[in-house]
């Protein structure tokens, strides 16, 4: 194996830099003291100053972490309890609702947000409600859901049902024993639900775009619109923000993991 | 474990911190809704005016300020959903495809005390003859934008330098069927404010002849291609090139001597808007001198506006590029609205070139 090591390590890097370069390009142009994204000029931290003041920016990016919170908490939710209710359908029906679940998820988004637009203002135009906060929500609660589902499931296979039985004969009653027991067990699979739904609520274009109304629009739908004219230092400045903010989080939560573990071992 | 409850209680609390960032205000004179081109108003940075925050300020009406990208998502959503808005920026051929569909309603030019402001120039244009619907914003033309070490001391007059063998694989085109289609009509005798299906058949012809020649198709690209000296010539919007000029000393510009599009950007009322007088309010204040100056000076289009001109740089206002001279608006066209077949066929027509 030893021989291979140089050419993997080289293998390693390249790949390596084909993720990171496009991150290590925008930090660069954040700093960069004119509008280009081609001629470096000078240091600059304007356009951080910049960011804050655009007041259409931070009220998309307040916009954006509202709905991904709320629709990952309630997608959260369903997606838990219906892949439960999944599981204790057996045969066909089973089948039939899990492939059901994934048609969201294997419709394109072009086609899921547009006919939730044509969707929205028809009941919109009986019961006399425009699109905003509240359908981009339901649009977003509804792709996330099935992923929730996707990710709970595995876990629901991998339990021991038998868990449940013995709690109940040990004096849990069904809702003691599904909180003190069933869900500890589906746990790791319903914080990965919530964080996938989280990060693709917050990323969404497509259908955020076709469901978001007059008086409400998400930071992706602001970013892709400001792109017409060069203002790339100032979507720089803010995703070098975000970037930092995600890293920053990943290192303190590894860190603290690496500690957890030693102290285990001693 | 631990790691991901971590993740999702930030999670959480970026909402909480989110939640703190937007205080609440009242507004006693209600809300409109104002759907703009993405970077088409001054928003505050570099020193500049934040001009919503003024009238929101002056008048005590709240504005739901969004955005968009193509003159065809603004018609989708008037026409498809049922979003109302108060005031919107269709470009001239879309005021008069908004016109005829009635999907825009009279604006009442008693309220618009600062109307007086726009130069006469920029009224009863061919799209709202009358001037009844819309009120002029933004124009501009497509002019030529080339790197002056990069054209093998070829002397760049016109559109006809596009296809110019010399410069093969060097040359950008506009990325946009109208736009593309309309400099090819003024180089085969076509017509490109209302194209047939004659002239759009020339006009393929054309550009499947430049088509070797290219580079490539672009858009927004352009700033990167130009100001990084990676093409030598490209046609674009004017108050683009002139950014682009800002940022690479070897870039030049040319008014094309076969004319070139000449756009007027409008705002318009809507037909489904719920706050017209609240929308003409804000139409007004965008007619002042020193807000049209402010908007101007941040797009970096020209201003129809004589009285914000007036309050320009003297730099900009003798500008040829920003404001080219009246021998060469005389040569410029405007686009009209095209029958919705000639349309879809001039979109079918161009793909097909770009498939070549």
């Amino acid at each position: 194996m030893k021989k291979y090591r140089i050419p993997s390590k080289l293998y390693m890097l390249l790949i390596f830099l084909f993720l990171y370069a496009p991150i290590a390009v925008f930090i660069v142009l954040s700093f960069n003291e004119n509008n280009s994204a081609t001629n470096i000029e000078g240091f600059t931290f304007k356009w951080y100053a910049e960011v804050f003041r655009d007041r259409i920016l931070m009220d998309s990016l307040k916009n954006s972490l509202i709905i991904a919170s709320l629709a990952a908490l309630i997608s959260t939710i369903l997606g838990t309890v219906a892949s439960i209710g999944m599981y204790n359908f057996k045969g066909a029906p089973r089948k039939l609702f899990q492939t059901l679940s994934n048609i969201p998820i294997i419709n394109p988004e072009i086609v899921t947000g547009f006919s939730l637009m044509l969707f929205f203002t028809f009941l919109g135009n009986f019961a006399g409600f425009e699109m905003g906060f509240l359908t981009v929500l339901l649009a977003h609660i509804g792709f996330c859901t099935p992923y929730v589902i996707l990710s709970v499931t595995p876990k629901l296979r991998q339990m021991d049902d038998h868990l449940y039985d013995a709690a109940r004969d040990l004096g849990c009653n069904e809702i003691k024993a599904f909180f003190k027991v069933v869900l500890f067990e589906l746990l790791p699979g319903i914080i990965s639900g919530f964080l996938i739904s989280f990060t693709y609520s917050l990323d969404d274009f497509v259908i955020s775009y076709f469901t978001c109304g007059p008086k409400f629009q998400t930071m992706p739908i602001v970013i892709y619109n400001s792109m017409r004219r060069p203002r790339y230092p100032k979507i720089s400045a803010l995703s070098t923000m975000l970037f930092v903010v995600i890293i920053t989080i990943l290192i303190i939560v590894n860190i603290r993991d690496i500690k957890a573990s030693k102290k285990n071992k001693n | 474990m631990k790691k991901m409850i971590c993740l999702a209680l930030i999670c959480l609390m970026a909402v909480g911190a989110a939640l703190t960032l937007g205080g609440c205000q009242s507004f006693e004179g209600g809300e409109i809704n104002v759907y703009n081109w993405g970077e088409f108003i001054s928003d505050g940075s570099d020193g500049s005016m934040n001009v919503i925050a003024e009238f929101e300020e002056k008048y005590n009406i709240k504005v739901n300020y969004t955005t968009y990208e193509t003159n065809e998502q603004l018609y989708t959503m008037l026409k498809e959903s049922n979003s109302s808005y108060d005031v919107i920026f269709p470009s001239d051929y879309m005021v008069e495809k908004l016109i005829a569909e009635n999907l825009v309603q009279e604006i009442n030019f008693d309220n618009l005390s600062n109307y007086k402001n726009v130069d006469e120039a920029y009224k009863n244009k061919s799209f709202d003859p009358d001037n009844k619907y819309s009120v002029p914003y933004s124009w501009g033309v497509v002019a030529l934008c080339y790197n002056k070490t990069m054209v093998n001391g070829e002397e760049i007059k016109g559109f006809s330098d596009l296809w110019n063998e010399n410069l093969k694989g060097k040359i950008l085109m506009i990325d946009n069927s109208r736009d593309a289609m309309a400099i090819a009509m003024t180089l085969t005798g076509g017509d490109p404010t209302n194209a047939t299906k004659a002239d759009i058949d020339k006009a393929y012809e054309k550009l499947v002849e430049q088509k070797p020649l290219l580079k490539k198709y672009v858009m927004d690209l352009v700033f990167n291609e130009m100001e990084g000296s990676q093409a030598a010539i490209a046609p674009y919007y004017a108050g683009d090139i002139y950014t682009m000029m800002g940022n690479n000393e070897d870039l030049d510009y040319c008014l094309p001597e076969e004319g070139s599009n000449y756009f007027i950007d409008s705002i318009c009322i809507p037909a489904s808007a719920k706050n017209k007088e609240g929308a003409e309010k804000f139409i007004n204040f965008l007619l002042e001198a020193e807000v049209a100056k402010a908007n101007a000076e941040y797009i970096g289009y020209s201003t129809p506006n004589s009285a914000a001109f007036e309050l320009l740089d003297d730099e900009v206002k003798n500008n040829p590029l920003i404001y080219p001279p009246k021998e060469y608006l005389d040569k410029c066209y405007l686009f009209a609205n095209l029958p919705q077949d000639v349309y879809d066929y001039m979109q079918t027509k161009f793909t097909d070139v770009k498939a070549q």
